[in-house]
C-alpha cells in the first residue's frame, strides 16, 4: 500500500512550501512497496511519534527566548503536544537548536546529539544556525551546524516569529508522518551502515532515517556565490541556456504531429514554468 | 447499594461448576484475569491522569494545552505512550547494570502494588489482608529503593545527588504518613481496608470525629504529596536543578515506568485519603433517610473516582502554585512540624475514640 | 566622557593604583580595557570611579615586553572584580598580569592558540574551524610572577583537590539563562568554591567590530543582552554620537527614554518570570510572558522587532513612533500596575519564595562595591549606583522618579528591587508620554560616519547593570577598539564570594536572582 500525503490538522497541503522533497521521498519509498499490515502499522506508530515530539531543552542565546516564547500562554506550543520539554538528552526526540554554536559549544553539542535515543530529529532555529548569522565573519561561530549535526528542518529569521517556529514544527511532523519505520528507523546501525553514513557526511554519521533519506533524495551540495561575476560567465550562460532552449524545441518538434503545420517555435521565455513541466520526458 | 460481589462470586461460579475446574485453576484463572484487569486500569487511569494534568497546569497558565490530537486533544497521551515504547533503549556503558534494569521495575512494583489495595465498590476490592493498612506503607518503601537503586546504577553524578535526596525525603514523610493511618486506625478499629470503608457507613471520618480527622487528613495530604516526590516537594527530579535526577540515563520504556508510576503514586495517595477518610466508596450519609436512599443510588464506584479525582485536581492545583522547597526546609517541615503534630494528633484522636468524643463513634 | 587617560611608571604601577583606592577613594573598577596599541605596543586602559563623588577617571598602562610576553602588574587585590577582568584581557590579547592567582584563560578554550584582538591575528574562516575534540581539562592553575632578576617565572597551583566532589552545572542547563558552565566543587550539599566557565557563546563581537563601519556595528548589539536590546545600542550609538559632537532633538531625547523604559519593563517582566521558573514555580513565568507580549506588542508596532528590534541609529531613530503609540503605551501602563501586585501575590510574597530567597547570596556593601556587582544586585545592598541618576543621559533628569535601594543584599531584596524598579518605569513612562514635543526624529548624517580621535567611554543603565561602550577611534570610518562592558560579568565574578558555604539550590536561585544573561557576559 501506498505512503499517504502527511496531513496536517487545519493546514491545507498546498500551504507548506518545499513539498516537493517531501513527495521525492514518499515516491521513492513507496516504489519497494510494502505490505498492509507494515504500511498500516507504519502509519500508526508514526502518528504516534509526529504528535509527540519532546524537545531538549537547549537554547543558547536570542532564539532561545523566543522559543520560550513560544512555549508560553499567547502562542502556546502545548496545543500541537510539544510542551513536554525533557532536560536529559536521553529521553529527548528533537534537539531544537535555538542560538548561535560557537567553536567551544560544538563538541559539547555534538556530544548531547550523540547521547540522543533513537528516532530523534534536530531542527536548526534562527540565521545563526544555519550558516553563522550575522555572526558569519567572526572566528569563533561555527558557519551552520550541519557541519556538526544532520539538520531536518531548517527555521530562518533573526530571531525567527514563534509563528515561523510553529511552522517548521509541523514540517518536521509532516517529515516524520513519511518515514518508514519497520525495516526503517527501528533498526541498531550495523557496520556497514556506520561506516557508509560516516563516509557521507564525515565529522558526525547520520541516524537511520537520515541515512534512508540520504540514500534516496542524492542532495546537491549548496552552490554558494562567493566572487562578483565576469562578463564571460554572462556570455557563457547565454550561450550554455541558447543550447538547452534549442534542445527543448527539437523535442517539441519530434513529439508533435508531423502532419501539422510547423509552428514557429516557442521560446522558452514565453513559456510557463507549468508548460515546461508538463513537457513529456524524453 | 450496587454489590461487585454478585459479578465476582458469579465468575467464580462459571469457573467452578459450569467449567468443572478444580481448586487450583479456578483460583490460577482469577488471579490472572484480576492481574489483567489491574494493568489496563493502571495503564488507563494513568493516561487519564497525565491529559488531565496537562490540561490542569495549561488552564491554570492562561492557555490550553494539547488541542490537535483528536477532539481536544484526548489522543495526545496515546501519542506519547507509543512514542515512549518504540524508543531506543541503550544500556549505559559503565552503569551498574543489574541495579540500572531492576531499579524501575522496583519502582513500578511499588505502585502497581499499593494501587492494589484501593477499594473501588463494595466487594470489588483486590487486596484486602487484615493488616491493609500496614502493607501499604511497607509496599510503598520498596519505591524508594528503586528511586536510590537508579540514582546510584546510573554512574552520573546528578543522578547520585538527586537519588539521595530523594531517599532521605521520601523515608521522613513515611514517618507522618504512617501516624497518620495510625490515628485513623484508631478511630476505627481495624487495618483492613474494607472494614475501614465499612466503619464509615455512618459517616465519613472526617466528620465522626472532626478535629483529629481533619488535622491528620491535612498531614496525610502534605506528606503523601512529598512521599510521591510532586508539587512543592519535587526536588528529587527538580527540573531545573539537576536536569532530570535520578532517571537522566533512562530512556524508552524504563523511562516510561517512571513517569508512569509517578502520576499513580499521585492518584494512590488521593485513592487512600479518599477511602481512609473520606469514605472510599461510601456515598454520604447525613442521616436523614431519604437523602441517605438517594445518594445510595449512585454506584459506589462513581464515588470512589470522583473524591480520588477531586483530590488529585487539588494536588495538581498545589503542585502548579508554589515554587519548590529547598531541602533542608523540607526536612525541618517534617521533623520539626508535621511528625511532633502527627504525634500529637494522635493522642488527640486516642482521647476522642477512648471518651466517645464526636459524631456516632 | 573623553578618556584623558594618566599613566604611571611600570614598577610604580601597583602602588599608585593602590594610593587611588586608598587615597582617592577610587574604590570601583568600571572595566579594564585590553588593547593593541599598535606600535606602542599591548597594553590596558582602567576606568575607575568614586562611588561618592561619582568622578569617573582613567588610567593608561603599557605592558612591558620580557621576551616574547608582554606582563603588567595585577590589580586583582586591590579591586576583586579585576580578577576575571584581567582573565579577559590576558585571553585576547595574552598580557600576563604577575600576582593573578588565577592566570587561565577566560572564554576560550584552553588549547585556542593565538591571541584574537592583537591586530595580526588570522581571522580566515580556515584558521578558524571548530575543534572537533573535548576541551583538555586540568586542575591545576598558573601564576606569574617576576623574580629578582627580572625573569618571568611561572608557579602551578591546584583548583581543585584530588578527592573533592566536583559538579558541573551547564553548559546545557535549564536555569543558567544561556550556556554557562559553573564547576562547583561540593561537599554533600554544600558549595565549597564555584569556579565560572564561560565563553561557550562568545561570538567574536568585538574584533568583528573592528572590519565593520560604524552603523554596521549597530546591527550586533541587539543580540548582546537581547533582554535589554535598546540599552545596549543607546550606549553604543551615545558614544559615537559623543564623540561627533551630534545634538540630538528632544523628540529623540523623549522617544529614546520611553523605549529604554519599556525595554526595562520587558527585562524585569522576563526577570520575575525567570526567577519563579528556577524555583519552579511555572505559572508565575506564564504570567510574566503573558504581559511581557502586552509590551512586545507596543515595541513591535513601532519598531518592528519583538526582540531584536533594531530603532536606534547614530543620530537619532530608524522611523518616527507609530501614530497608535501614545495611546497604546498610556493603555499598557494602565493594564501594568494592578499586574505586578499579581507577581507579588502568586509568587513573590509566598512563604516558601521568602524562605528560598531570604538570606541566599548575600553580599554587603563593602563587598559590592569591590567586586563591581552594579545594576539591581548592587543597589539590592545599599550601593547608590544608578547610571541614570550620577551619570545622567536623555532625560533622567528631568523626570521625578527615586532610585530603589535596599540594604539587605540578599536574594529577596534583589527581587523585590526589580519590582520597585517597575514601578518607576511606569512612573517615568507616564510622565514623558503625554508630552513628547515635535521635531525630527532623526538629525541626517553623511554617508559614511568618522569618528574624530581620540578615545570614550559612554555608559547606561541597562537592565542588569552598567553597561558600557569604550570606543578608540584613530579617525577612519571603523572603530579601531571597541570594547563593551558586560553587565553580568562582575556577577558571576562575584558568585563564588556569594556562595561559600549555601547550597546547590541556592546557586540556582542566587543566580535567578542576579539577572545576568550570558551572551552579554560571553559578547
Amino acid at each position: 500500500m501506498e505512503i499517504r500525503k502527511p496531513k496536517i490538522k487545519s493546514v491545507p497541503y498546498d500551504e507548506f512550501k518545499d513539498n516537493d522533497t517531501l513527495e521525492k521521498l514518499t515516491e521513492q519509498l513507496n516504489q519497494g512497496g510494502t505490505n498492509v499490515v507494515l504500511g498500516n502499522l507504519d502509519w500508526a506508530i508514526n502518528w504516534g511519534r509526529s504528535n509527540s515530539l519532546w524537545s531538549l531543552t537547549f537554547g543558547t542565546s536570542c532564539c532561545g527566548i523566543e522559543f520560550m516564547a513560544v512555549g508560553c500562554a499567547r502562542y502556546d506550543f502545548s496545543r500541537f503536544g510539544f510542551e513536554v520539554t525533557r532536560n536529559s538528552p536521553r529521553q529527548a526526540d528533537i534537539i531544537m537548536c535555538a542560538g548561535t554554536i560557537t567553536n567551544k559549544m560544538a563538541p559539547v553539542f555534538k556530544r548531547l546529539y550523540d547521547e540522543m535515543a533513537e528516532p530523534k530529529y534536530v531542527v536548526a532555529v534562527g540565521g545563526c544556525t544555519i550558516s553563522g548569522g550575522p555572526f558569519k565573519s567572526s572566528y569563533h561561530v561555527v558557519r551552520g551546524i550541519d557541519e556538526i549535526v544532520p539538520v531536518d528542518v531548517y527555521v530562518p529569521g533573526c530571531p525567527p516569529r514563534p509563528e515561523a517556529i510553529l511552522y517548521g514544527m509541523m514540517q518536521l511532523q509532516r517529515k516524520v508522518k513519511i518515514e518508514r519505520f519497520f525495516g526503517g528507523a527501528n533498526h541498531k546501525m550495523n557496520a556497514q551502515e556506520r561506516e557508509e553514513s560516516m563516509n557521507l557526511k564525515g565529522l558526525h554519521g547520520l541516524s537511520n532515517e537520515n541515512l534512508a533519506f540520504e540514500k534516496l533524495l542524492h542532495k546537491e551540495e549548496p552552490i554558494i556565490v562567493k566572487d562578483g561575476v565576469t562578463k564571460e560567465q554572462v556570455e557563457q550562460l547565454g550561450k550554455d541556456l541558447d543550447q538547452l532552449s534549442a534542445k527543448e524545441n527539437d523535442k517539441d518538434e519530434k513529439v508533435e504531429n508531423p502532419d501539422q503545420q510547423k509552428q514557429t517555435p516557442v521560446t522558452s521565455s514565453t513559456k510557463t514554468n507549468k508548460d515546461q513541466g508538463d513537457t513529456p520526458a524524453a | 447499594m450496587f454489590d461487585f460481589g454478585i459479578v465476582t462470586r458469579w465468575f467464580d461460579l462459571l469457573l467452578r461448576q459450569t467449567c468443572g475446574l478444580g481448586n487450583f485453576w479456578s483460583i490460577f484463572i482469577e488471579c490472572v484475569v484480576v492481574l489483567l484487569i489491574i494493568i489496563t486500569l493502571y495503564a488507563l487511569l494513568a493516561i487519564a491522569l497525565i491529559f488531565m494534568e496537562r490540561k490542569v497546569c495549561a488552564y491554570f497558565q492562561c492557555r490550553l494545552g494539547p488541542m490537535r490530537v483528536g477532539p481536544w486533544g484526548i489522543f495526545q497521551v496515546f501519542a506519547d505512550v507509543v512514542k515512549m515504547l518504540i524508543k531506543e533503549i541503550f544500556p549505559v556503558d559503565k552503569s551498574d547494570k543489574f541495579l540500572y534494569y531492576l531499579a524501575p521495575i522496583l519502582v513500578i512494583t511499588a505502585s502497581i502494588g499499593t494501587f492494589s489495595f484501593l477499594p473501588w465498590n463494595k466487594g470489588a476490592g483486590v487486596l484486602d489482608f487484615n493488616v491493609g493498612v500496614f502493607m501499604i506503607t511497607a509496599l510503598s518503601s520498596i519505591g524508594i529503593i528503586g528511586v536510590f537503586m537508579a540514582g546510584w546504577g546510573s554512574n552520573n553524578k546528578y543522578s547520585v545527588v538527586s537519588a539521595l535526596r530523594g531517599a532521605i525525603q521520601m523515608i521522613s514523610y513515611e514517618m507522618s504518613l504512617g501516624l497518620c493511618l495510625v490515628a485513623a486506625v484508631t478511630l476505627t478499629g481495624t487495618m483492613q481496608v474494607s472494614g475501614i470503608v465499612d466503619y464509615q457507613a455512618q459517616g465519613w471520618l472526617i466528620f465522626r470525629a472532626p478535629l483529629p480527622a481533619i488535622v491528620a487528613f491535612l498531614i496525610f495530604l502534605i506528606a503523601g504529596n512529598a512521599e510521591a516526590n510532586r508539587g512543592p516537594f519535587d526536588l528529587v527530579e527538580a527540573e531545573s536543578e539537576l536536569t532530570a535526577g535520578y532517571h537522566t540515563e533512562y530512556s524508552g520504556m524504563g523511562f516510561g515506568f517512571y513517569y508512569l508510576s509517578e502520576y499513580l503514586n499521585l492518584f494512590v495517595i488521593s485513592g487512600i485519603a479518599a477511602t481512609v477518610f473520606l469514605g472510599g466508596w461510601m456515598p454520604l450519609h447525613i442521616g436523614v433517610a431519604g437523602f441517605d436512599h438517594v445518594m445510595d443510588y449512585i454506584p459506589g464506584f462513581v464515588w470512589m473516582l470522583g473524591k480520588t479525582f477531586v483530590l488529585v485536581f487539588f494536588l495538581m492545583w498545589i503542585r502548579w502554585t508554589f515554587p519548590r522547597l529547598r531541602v533542608d526546609n523540607i526536612l525541618k517541615l517534617e521533623w520539626k512540624y508535621l511528625m511532633p503534630l502527627s504525634l500529637l494528633n494522635l493522642v488527640v484522636m486516642t482521647v476522642c475514640v477512648v471518651f466517645k468524643l464526636g459524631w456516632h463513634i | 566622557m573623553k578618556l584623558n587617560n594618566i599613566t604611571f611608571p611600570f614598577d610604580d604601577f601597583a602602588k599608585e593604583m593602590a594610593k587611588l583606592k586608598n587615597e582617592k577613594h577610587f574604590d570601583y573598577l568600571v572595566t579594564i580595557v585590553g588593547e593593541d596599541f599598535g606600535e606602542e605596543g599591548l597594553g590596558c586602559i582602567y576606568i575607575l570611579e568614586n562611588t561618592q563623588t561619582h568622578d569617573r577617571m582613567s588610567v593608561k598602562q603599557i605592558a612591558r615586553q620580557i621576551g616574547e610576553d608582554y606582563v603588567l602588574p595585577t590589580i586583582f587585590s586591590i579591586w576583586r572584580d579585576g580578577e576575571l577582568l584581567e582573565r579577559e584581557v590576558y585571553d585576547f590579547l595574552g598580557i600576563k598580569f604577575l600576582g593573578h592567582p588565577d592566570m587561565r584563560r577566560l572564554y576560550l578554550r584552553n588549547d585556542f592558540d593565538g591571541y584574537p584582538l592583537r591586530k595580526d591575528y588570522d581571522m580566515s574562516p580556515e584558521h578558524n574551524r571548530f575543534p572537533e575534540t573535548d576541551e583538555p581539562e586540568t586542575d591545576w592553575t598558573e601564576e606569574y610572577n617576576l623574580n629578582k632578576y627580572g625573569e618571568l617565572v611561572k608557579t602551578t597551583r591546584r583548583l581543585i583537590q584530588p578527592d573533592e566532589f566536583t559538579v558541573n552545572i551547564g553548559p546545557n542547563h535549564p536555569s543558567t539563562h544561556g550556556v554557562l558552565r559553573l564547576q562547583t566543587v561540593l561537599d554533600g550539599e554544600q558549595i565549597v568554591h564555584v569556579f565560572p566557565h564561560l565563553g561557550y557563546i562568545h561570538r567574536g563581537i568585538e574584533k568583528m567590530c573592528e572590519d565593520y563601519t560604524y552603523p554596521q556595528t549597530l546591527a550586533l548589539t541587539d543580540r548582546l543582552n537581547y533582554l535589554s536590546a535598546m540599552m545596549n545600542r543607546h550606549a553604543l550609538v551615545g558614544v559615537i554620537e559623543e564623540a561627533m559632537g551630534i545634538e540630538l532633538s528632544d523628540r529623540i531625547h523623549y522617544i529614546r527614554t520611553i523605549m529604554d523604559e519599556l525595554q526595562r519593563l520587558d527585562n524585569h517582566l522576563l526577570f520575575t518570570g525567570c526567577c519563579a521558573q528556577d524555583l519552579s514555580a511555572l505559572t508565575a513565568f506564564l504570567y510574566g510572558m503573558r504581559d511581557r507580549e502586552h509590551v512586545l506588542n507596543v515595541m513591535e508596532e513601532t519598531t518592528g522587532g519583538r526582540l531584536i528590534e533594531n530603532y536606534y541609529r547614530i543620530g537619532g531613530c530608524q522611523a518616527d513612533i507609530d501614530p497608535h503609540f501614545v495611546q497604546n503605551v498610556k493603555d499598557l501602563c494602565k493594564y501594568l500596575r494592578p499586574m505586578i501586585q499579581e507577581y507579588l501575590d502568586v509568587f513573590g510574597d509566598n512563604v516558601i519564595t521568602h524562605q528560598r530567597f531570604e538570606g541566599i547570596g548575600p553580599m554587603g556593601l563593602d563587598d559590592c562595591i569591590n567586586y563591581a556587582v552594579t545594576g539591581p544586585a548592587g543597589r539590592a545592598a545599599g550601593w547608590k549606583n544608578d547610571v541614570r541618576k550620577y551619570h545622567p543621559y536623555d532625560l533622567y533628569d528631568k523626570v521625578e522618579w527615586k532610585e530603589c535601594i535596599r540594604n539587605h543584599g540578599d536574594s529577596m531584596d534583589r527581587y523585590y528591587v526589580h519590582i520597585d524598579e517597575m514601578y518607576q518605569s511606569l512612573d517615568i513612562i507616564e510622565q514623558l508620554i503625554d508630552n513628547i514635543p515635535e521635531g525630527d526624529f532623526y538629525i541626517k548624517q553623511k554617508p559614511i560616519i568618522r569618528v574624530p580621535e581620540g578615545q570614550w567611554y559612554y555608559s547606561v543603565e541597562g537592565a542588569s547593570g552598567e553597561f558600557g561602550v569604550y570606543l578608540d577611534s584613530k579617525g577612519d570610518k571603523n572603530p579601531y577598539r571597541l570594547k563593551i562592558r558586560p553587565m553580568g560579568l562582575s556577577l558571576v565574578g562575584a558568585m563564588d564570594k556569594m556562595l561559600r558555604g549555601q547550597k546547590i539550590a541556592d546557586l540556582i536561585a542566587t543566580g535567578a536572582a542576579l539577572d545576568y544573561v550570558i551572551p552579554d557576559i560571553d559578547r
